[in-house]
């Protein structure tokens, strides 16, 4: 197999001090931690490299629509003031400063300090299986009570993202962040009272969004992430109805768009048709 | 443990037999024989019609693959069958005969998922041990990961699958069915140049391909490209490829069929690849396993062997012996079933055209 090299990065950042290291390799993007101006105000590089595998033309077209899409997705949520991280620069073009052009395009974003919310409901998760037998109905209770809570919070969010007129487009866990929780995953998870499970939920990864106000691209987004989670979290996917719950009293359009949801489960092929 | 695979859920009728040796060691395809309905340009196969070529070959394809496997009925331990999902004629029909050997021979049924036999050849024969599979072919396009026991969706097509929206340009182009539309369609890209703007329709990991359909019809139709005419026009213009090639040249041109062809499949497939790369990235799979009819397209391999390596990936795939609907894949997901202890009581060795690959319960996995 050819050896792997992460594509190279794009003119300025070629030459800042520190470099960018490399956070994550996300199925489009590569996000990178660099600093925007001084050094000490850190900042989240987003790259979309061009994908080698499509059509020059196709990945073009894509590569541009896309980052210019999720620059007005996040600079229209943080005027509405939903928790998203602020633009800081970008260029769509993708000349990085030279005539021939990389064909890529990045995004700078601001920095959020926190773990995403898969990396915390995998830590419960395992949590909770290691120490399931030791737990008395009363902490077991308090710790699916704070696993509730935290999906609530989620529902929370996406409503107010919804309600601001934005679909995400790519709802997983990876793509909520909990800001101020440990992001290391080896962190003690022995506290008895769930405390990792707080902080402030932050929506990252716009890469997909658009805007719309319609019940069913909302009930879509939903839809993706009830799956998302049934696929990634078995144990916390009885606690989707505390998301629904959430996300039913965030705004007035909330109902129509669950209404919706119901609809769109039950799309989908070859699903059983009983009942 | 020997075993007999019975497929027929769409227009091939597939048997084959499969040896799981005693000692643990690598599986052995004993015999895998296939016999395809092919219906004429411009047509697709009907369920009616299909189900009378299963019925009509179904016994000779059982002696043949004994014959080939130089097995006797008594070393047989277990009769597969697919169950769904699929076209409901051509089950039945292959159901109905599977349960007449069982009574006939006194053997168990083992009632298989169309969908985790793919799986299960393509993990045998390639080696991947825990990929993302995408499955393609003219009746599904999903995107699978496992996760404790189950063959998990990640994303799958919203309307009609991929196969089937490759297969009904085919037909709009009239383009011979034989060996496969696909194929033909695979083939006639190869002379395309030009790309032509298509919806691309990702929705998260879902995507969706009839729209897309709707509207190269409507290009092939506004182009005149469409029809038997242009059909015969251009099965006699092959000679001249070169000139067809000079031709291309100009960027500005007007489309050719090869052209359509092309831009159709250089679009679904980044659709098909990026859903995948997006399974991967979420479930932080390395390996990548195509599988299914569509899986033997050798442009969708390299599309997916050039996202793979950039993500320091394989990707495995098989060729049309495994890809294909085939009989072994139904042995293969079948015996790993059977020695689980997994049986289809005659009375429940029926057939059901929607039965999804998250319902299988997979015993013989951790």
């Amino acid at each position: 197999m050819a050896e792997y090299k992460p594509p190279t990065l794009p003119s300025p950042f070629t030459n800042t001090t520190p470099p960018p290291t490399l956070l994550t390799q996300g199925a489009e993007a590569h996000v990178y931690k660099t600093a925007s101006l001084d050094p000490a105000i850190p900042a989240a590089l987003k790259i979309r490299p061009s994908k080698p595998y499509r059509h020059p033309i196709l990945d073009r077209r894509l590569t541009r629509q896309r980052i210019i899409q999720e620059a007005r997705c996040l600079f229209k949520l943080i005027k509405e003031g939903v928790s998203v991280p602020g633009v800081l620069a970008l260029d769509w073009e993708g000349h990085g400063g030279a005539e021939s052009g990389w064909g890529g395009a990045w995004l700078l974003m601001e920095w959020v300090e926190g773990a995403v919310v898969r990396v915390v409901l995998e830590r419960w998760e395992a949590w909770m299986k290691q120490n399931e037998a030791s737990l008395n109905p009363v902490q077991r209770e308090r710790e699916e009570a704070s696993a509730r809570a935290l999906l609530k919070r989620m529902g929370a969010t996406i409503g107010a993202l919804h309600k601001a007129g934005v679909i995400h487009g790519d709802l997983t866990t990876s793509n909520l962040m909990l800001r101020g929780s440990p992001q290391d995953n080896t962190a003690t998870t022995t506290t008895e009272n769930g405390a990792s499970m707080k902080g402030d939920i932050v929506l990252i990864d716009f890469g997909l969004a658009s805007q719309s106000v319609q019940d069913e691209d909302r009930a879509v987004d939903l839809y993706v992430l009830e799956r998302a989670i049934g696929s990634t979290h078995p144990r916390s996917e009885p606690f989707f109805d505390a998301l629904v719950q959430g996300y039913r009293e965030s705004h007035r359009g909330a109902p129509s768009t669950l209404k919706r949801l119901e609809d769109v489960r039950m799309r989908g092929r070859k699903r059983s048709m009983i009942g | 443990m020997i075993g007999i695979g019975m497929e027929g859920s769409a227009n091939k009728i597939g048997v084959g037999i499969m040896l799981h040796p005693e000692d643990g060691s690598t599986p052995q395809v004993l015999a895998n024989i296939r016999h395809t309905y092919v219906s004429p340009p411009g047509e697709g196969f009907l369920p009616k019609d299909t189900a009378r070529h299963h019925r009509a070959w179904v016994v000779k394809l059982v002696k043949e693959a004994l014959k080939e496997a130089r097995v006797s009925v008594d070393q047989v331990d277990c009769i597969c069958f697919t169950k769904g999902p699929g076209m409901g004629a051509p089950l039945q029909s292959v159901a109905v005969a599977a349960r007449m050997l069982s009574l006939l021979w006194g053997k168990e049924l083992v009632g298989v998922n169309h969908c985790v036999g793919h799986i299960e050849m393509g993990r045998l024969i390639t080696g991947a041990t825990n990929p993302v599979v995408l499955y393609v072919s003219g009746g599904n396009t999903q995107v699978i990961a496992y996760s404790s026991q189950r063959y998990r969706i990640f994303g799958e097509t919203l309307d009609i699958a991929v196969g089937n929206c490759l297969d009904r340009f085919a037909r709009t182009l009239h383009i011979p069915n034989d060996p496969a539309p696909g194929y033909n369609i695979e083939q006639l890209a190869k002379q395309g140049k030009q790309l032509v703007d298509l919806p691309y329709v990702v929705k998260g990991m879902d995507c969706s391909f009839s729209g897309i359909l709707a509207a190269i019809d409507g290009l092939a139709a506004s182009w005149g490209l469409g029809g038997e005419e242009r059909a015969r026009e251009d099965a006699q213009a092959q000679n001249a490829a070169a000139a067809a090639a000079d031709q291309n040249q100009d960027q500005d041109s007007k489309p050719t069929r090869a052209d359509l062809c092309f831009s159709l499949q250089e679009t679904v497939f980044s659709m098909l690849v990026e859903i995948t790369e997006r399974a991967m990235a979420h479930v932080g799979s390395k390996q990548v396993l195509i599988v299914g009819g569509v899986g033997s397209n050798e442009r969708l391999q390299e599309m997916m062997g050039i996202m793979a390596r950039d993500r320091g990936g394989s990707v495995y795939a098989t060729d049309e012996r495994f890809c294909i609907d085939n009989g072994i894949m139904i042995a293969q997901a079948g015996m790993l079933a059977y020695g689980t202890g997994f049986r289809t009581p005659l009375k429940e060795a029926t057939c059901t055209q929607r039965f999804r690959t998250d319902e299988v319960f997979v015993q013989w996995r951790d």
